[in-house]
């Protein structure tokens, strides 16, 4: 009815305003600024930026700022923005071999070359809240060393020459490569497609889904073979200048997994590989990521589907944060018309019910 | 180019205000827009798309004809054209090595600079593994 439609733009618009209200919090408090989210909260803008699928520094903390630091709203609004801009085309793969590598651990062998990089981690810190930070602490400046200039290969790389891992699969000529944000998904996936969805996929339900392989749920007994994070350049093939100009840089971190042995009468056993890719510093995104990539090859490697996390379209169905988050929340607007159709059906079911149920007297009385 | 792809568009207009600049135009007027990202899977295997980065581009022509062209990610369009402007400016014969001296090989010795103290402060993070050596008897 339009009165109350009238009611309802009115009460809508006081919420919002609210809302700032309660966005702004205290306003003897200093207002948070944008550097300083992007700056000080750097690993929720990384993690915005991978699941909002937008590499934009600025844009994420916008978004963190204006969501109040909820992460997922943060990027259910960038997915928005991206939505109205023109795309350009599609860069060159980025080179992760080249990465001027700022991290760089290994699981398996102690003694890479190149060496194990521990760079800027929680690692080996004790979990114990720390007092000091709360106010006004200063950060002693880092260490330096000489650097060193040996080049730091993939480890699977290393592994690779010898034929002890299988090799990365290659693209055929001709092949075009998946895009889920262009083309409905449909099952079964390739693995560019599966890649891409895991890469913008929920870290909490990577986490999970890795997690569950690693109790038995598609066990493939990972290792970390490796895990690096730092800049890589990217480079754009531009249809107006006829070649590859470069763009900058983006910070990325990769996984690779290296995982449980296949073999057959005519190939020799090697082990396999699950990979992670994502923007930013975000370790646990990527290995959780590598975990599920490898179970979800469950098919390819002639293993049994049994598990949640190697079941392609339940993964693939249930990673995306902005959808679940539309759905799961859209039970709470109106569904008036919906409840009352249902209330008229439990109302005559019920009615049925104490018909039926009556004492005998009343019946008799009844008839 | 790389090197103007990764400084601050208020660090490159700062040099070019000390060129006395040639007529020019935009042949592209600035604006952004997205490129997809691509990996390989596994690193190096075959590509997949792994999200999108905002990117910026212009194309500027210069009176004597050459034409510029600026790319760089994020949502400055400013920045694209001073990009393009220099790499026009960079093929013409009268700005060439003047832009090249003033402009590009300061900016870069400033970005390598920046990269030498990152690799140092990555440096000191390195571990160094030794074993400990086992008493005999």
């Amino acid at each position: 009815m339009y009165v109350a439609v009238k009611g309802g733009e009115r009460a809508i618009e006081n919420a919002h305003r609210l809302l700032a209200d309660a966005r702004r919090g205290d306003r003897s408090v200093p207002e948070v600024t944008l550097d300083q989210i992007s700056e000080q909260l750097g690993l929720a803008v990384d993690r915005v930026m991978s699941e909002g699928s937008l590499y934009d520094r600025e844009l994420a903390a916008l978004a963190i700022k204006q969501a109040r630091g909820d992460l997922i709203e943060a990027i259910f609004l960038v997915r928005a923005f991206r939505a109205t801009l023109p795309r350009f085309g599609a860069s060159e793969p980025v080179d992760t071999g080249a990465m001027r590598v700022q991290r760089r651990v290994s699981s398996t062998f102690k003694d890479i070359p190149g060496g194990q990089i521990l760079g800027p981690t929680f690692d080996y810190t004790h979990r114990l809240l720390d007092p000091a930070l709360a106010e006004g602490f200063v950060p002693e400046a880092p260490a330096v060393a000489e650097p060193s200039t040996a080049p730091t290969p993939r480890v699977t790389d290393i592994l690779g020459r010898d034929g002890l891992i299988e090799p990365s699969p290659q693209a055929e000529a001709g092949d075009s490569v998946g895009d889920l944000t262009r083309e409905p998904l449909n099952f079964p996936a390739d693995r560019d497609l599966r890649l891409q969805n895991l890469a913008r996929g929920d870290e909490g339900f990577l986490l999970a889904m890795g997690y569950s392989t690693q109790r038995g749920y598609g066990r493939n007994h990972p290792f970390a073979g490796e895990i690096r994070f730092g800049e890589v350049e990217v480079e754009f093939s531009a249809e107006d200048v006829g070649f590859a100009v470069p763009l900058g840089a983006i910070e990325l971190t990769e996984c690779q997994m290296v995982n449980q042995f296949k073999g057959s009468a005519t190939e020799a056993p090697c082990f396999t590989r699950g990979y992670g890719l994502a923007f930013g510093q975000s370790e646990r995104k990527t290995m959780s990521m590598a975990l599920v990539d490898r179970a979800l090859r469950a098919r390819e490697l002639g293993e049994e589907v049994r598990a949640p996390a190697q079941d392609e379209e339940f993964v693939m169905s249930h990673s995306d944060n902005v959808q679940a988050t539309g759905f799961v929340e859209h039970l709470k607007l109106p569904h008036y018309v919906d409840f009352q159709s249902e209330l008229g059906l439990l109302r005559k079911l019920r009615q049925e019910f104490a018909e039926t149920n009556a004492p005998d007297a009343l019946k008799e009385a009844a008839e | 180019m790389a090197v103007l792809a990764h400084a601050e568009a208020g660090e490159i207009a700062a040099r070019l205000r000390a060129i006395p600049l040639p007529r020019h135009e935009d042949l592209r007027a600035p604006e952004h827009g997205l490129v997809m990202l691509r990996g390989r899977v596994g690193g190096d295997g075959a590509p997949f798309n792994l999200g999108e980065a905002t990117v910026s581009r212009a194309a500027v022509r210069l009176a004597s004809g050459e034409v510029g062209f600026g790319y760089t990610l994020g949502r400055e369009p400013e920045k694209a054209r001073l990009i393009a402007l220099c790499d026009a400016l960079v093929q013409s014969r009268e700005f060439g090595s003047l832009v090249e001296r003033d402009i590009i090989a300061p900016l870069r010795e400033q970005l390598m600079t920046r990269r030498k103290q990152a690799a140092a402060e990555t440096a000191a993070t390195k571990v160094d593994f030794y074993t400990m050596v086992r008493g005999e008897g």
